[in-house]
């Protein structure tokens, strides 16, 4: 292994970084996330026949509900083009002659776009925050803050995904494919999936690895992570009622998380070897 | 003797059935300027591609300075390298300069001196202009400043006049031979033979992953002994004369096109074409003797 320099992972992310804030693909982002929070924070309960803010818990379950959609395919959009579209345009070759490891360029490119990332989260999220923080007292702006932190991370799993099908695709097409068909995997057919096991074994059958299953999809750690700290929500969600509590441990699941970000770059970086 | 830059021995490279590379030797001398020609397949850009480190060879070695280009040593000796790649692709959203100023920093080479690099490729005027609206010449230029930065000792370069105009080729070879008094050696492609003839020290010509012939072009022409190219301008009404004197000396077909008698005629041959042709004084207006050009070696080594 050869020695890692930093400055050339800096100036890869920096370039990845900046180009984002450059193209508005930041403030597109983050006005996205401003928008929708604060739709569901002042009109989430407009079915109720109010409008006004109610309560943190309802709009932090309201907003991961929706990030939860959302967040992933950004980030797979993101960086499903990150290694192949160099690669496709013509310009890896160049960017490879330079004095960088392929694992340098990688890792760069993965901490600039997860920078856009975080950065575009937490203005579009923090803005709305913010304005709550008038009327909500400590614990609960902790509550929304770790949401805003979970959503960070969970995004960054997915970005981590999408840098490995960057590596491993041949064409942007065939990429852009993968990242979709991850997103609808992940998203929409994994929780489908486990109940619908659940329901035909009637649940007699694997009722105790089933919670340890919920940790192959980033998308449900980060539901547990936010919905499990809330009694007042807990019951809304029927995945969150089976889970037990001692797995439901903050500190492990966040853990899961980041074996969720390291795993698919290390797979990656093998990869692009 | 002069030290060699680049060593390549016994260098193959297989890529599953097709061996695209095949046993090439290779030794490039400090501040020569060496050119690499073939048609597109011949395993120029993968012989390139190696000794850049971007591929591993499948069998042999190659050493810059002595040293192996992968491995511990890369980065020092990359920070020796200067590279402009076939049809060279930058950012369309970054501008000159910005685009240079990137590639200075992986480099760590000092920013400052990226304007410098544009004024000397021609490019000062369009440095706060984005990349999106280059031209192709431009791109080249661009791509040039991008291959000096950091005062390489090696500079690659693949087609590297392909976009240019004339006077953009002629001003890029201007500066070629300024960094060759520096002693910078230099390795380059090109599909336009004509171009490179007069401008290479040395060249090799490769052929289904081998090297084919190397040397120098005026030993390259001897070495494949191809005919010289006579053509004569006669007085009117003379040509007869001068047909009548050619067939004594069992030349090949002479032929004529308005006025213009050409023939092609074996080196050893000559003089005695010549002496004959000093016979017809008042009956030859002018006589140009063409050498074989680059074209013609190359298709005789490479068919």
């Amino acid at each position: 292994m050869l020695n890692i320099e930093w400055h050339q992972i800096w100036v890869i992310a920096s370039k990845e970084f900046w180009d984002r804030i450059r193209n508005r693909w930041v403030l597109a982002v983050a006005a996205v996330f401003t928008a929708f929070a604060l739709v569901i924070a002042y009109f989430g309960a407009a079915q109720q026949g109010a409008v006004g803010f109610h309560s943190i818990d309802v709009t932090i379950a309201s907003l991961v509900s929706l990030v939860i959609y959302l967040i992933p395919l950004i980030a797979l959009i993101l960086g499903y083009d990150a290694i192949v579209g160099e690669r496709e345009r013509g310009s890896l070759d160049l960017l490879l002659s330079m004095p960088i490891t392929r694992f340098e360029l990688l890792l760069g490119k993965f901490c600039g776009l997860a920078g856009a990332l975080a950065f575009s989260t937490l203005a579009g999220f923090g803005l709305v925050g913010l304005l709550l923080s008038y009327q909500v007292d400590t614990t609960a702006l902790l509550h929304y803050a770790g949401f805003m932190f979970s959503a960070i991370l969970m995004g960054m799993a997915f970005l981590s995904m999408a840098v490995a099908v960057s590596v491993v695709a041949t064409d942007r097409t065939s990429a852009s494919g993968i990242a979709i068909a991850l997103w609808f995997f992940f998203v929409l057919v994994f929780d489908l999936l486990l109940l619908g096991a659940l329901v035909v074994t009637g649940g007699k059958y694997g009722g105790d690895i089933f919670p340890y299953l919920l940790f192959l999809n980033p998308a449900d750690i980060f539901r547990i992570l936010n919905i499990f700290g809330m009694e007042g929500v807990k019951s809304l969600y029927g995945l969150a009622t089976v889970f037990p509590k001692n797995l439901a441990n903050p500190w492990l699941l966040g853990t899961v998380m980041v074996a969720w970000i390291v795993a698919p770059l290390g797979f990656a970086s093998w990869r692009f070897k | 003797m002069k030290k060699n830059i680049i060593e390549v021995n016994a260098v193959a490279k297989q890529f599953g059935e097709v061996r695209a590379v095949d046993g090439v030797d290779l030794a490039v001398q400090k501040g020569e300027i060496f050119g690499l020609i073939g048609h597109n397949g011949a395993g120029k850009s993968t012989l390139f591609k190696m000794m850049l480190g971007l591929l591993p060879v499948s069998d042999g070695e190659i050493r810059i300075h002595g040293q192996p280009i992968r491995g511990e040593t890369f980065r020092q000796v990359r920070r020796n390298i200067g590279y402009l790649p076939e049809n060279v692709v930058f950012y369309d959203n970054l501008t000159g300069l910005e685009t240079l100023e990137f590639f200075a920093d992986l480099k760590s080479v000092t920013k400052g001196r990226c304007a410098e690099l544009l004024d000397k490729v021609g490019l000062s005027h369009a440095a706060r202009r984005r990349v999106r609206g280059y031209s192709k010449g431009m791109r080249q230029r661009l791509g040039f400043a991008q291959a000096m930065l950091g005062k390489p000792a090696i500079l690659f370069l693949d087609e590297p006049t392909s976009g240019l105009d004339p006077e953009g080729i002629r001003e890029f070879y201007r500066i070629l031979w300024e960094m060759r008094e520096q002693g910078v050696t230099m390795i380059l492609t090109s599909h336009i033979l004509a171009e490179i003839q007069e401008r290479v020290d040395r060249l090799a010509i490769m052929k289904m992953g081998k090297i084919q012939a190397l040397g120098t072009v005026q030993s390259l022409r001897e070495k494949i002994d191809l005919p010289l190219l006579i053509q004569i301008i006669m007085q009117p009404g003379t040509l007869d004369d001068l047909i009548a004197a050619l067939t004594h000396l069992d030349l090949g077909e002479a032929e004529e096109e308005n006025g213009t008698v050409q023939v092609s005629c074996p080196r050893e041959k000559k003089m005695a074409v010549l002496s004959l042709l000093a016979e017809l004084d008042g009956k030859v207006l002018d006589l140009v003797v063409r050498e074989p050009s680059l074209e013609d070696v190359f298709l005789g080594y490479s068919g």
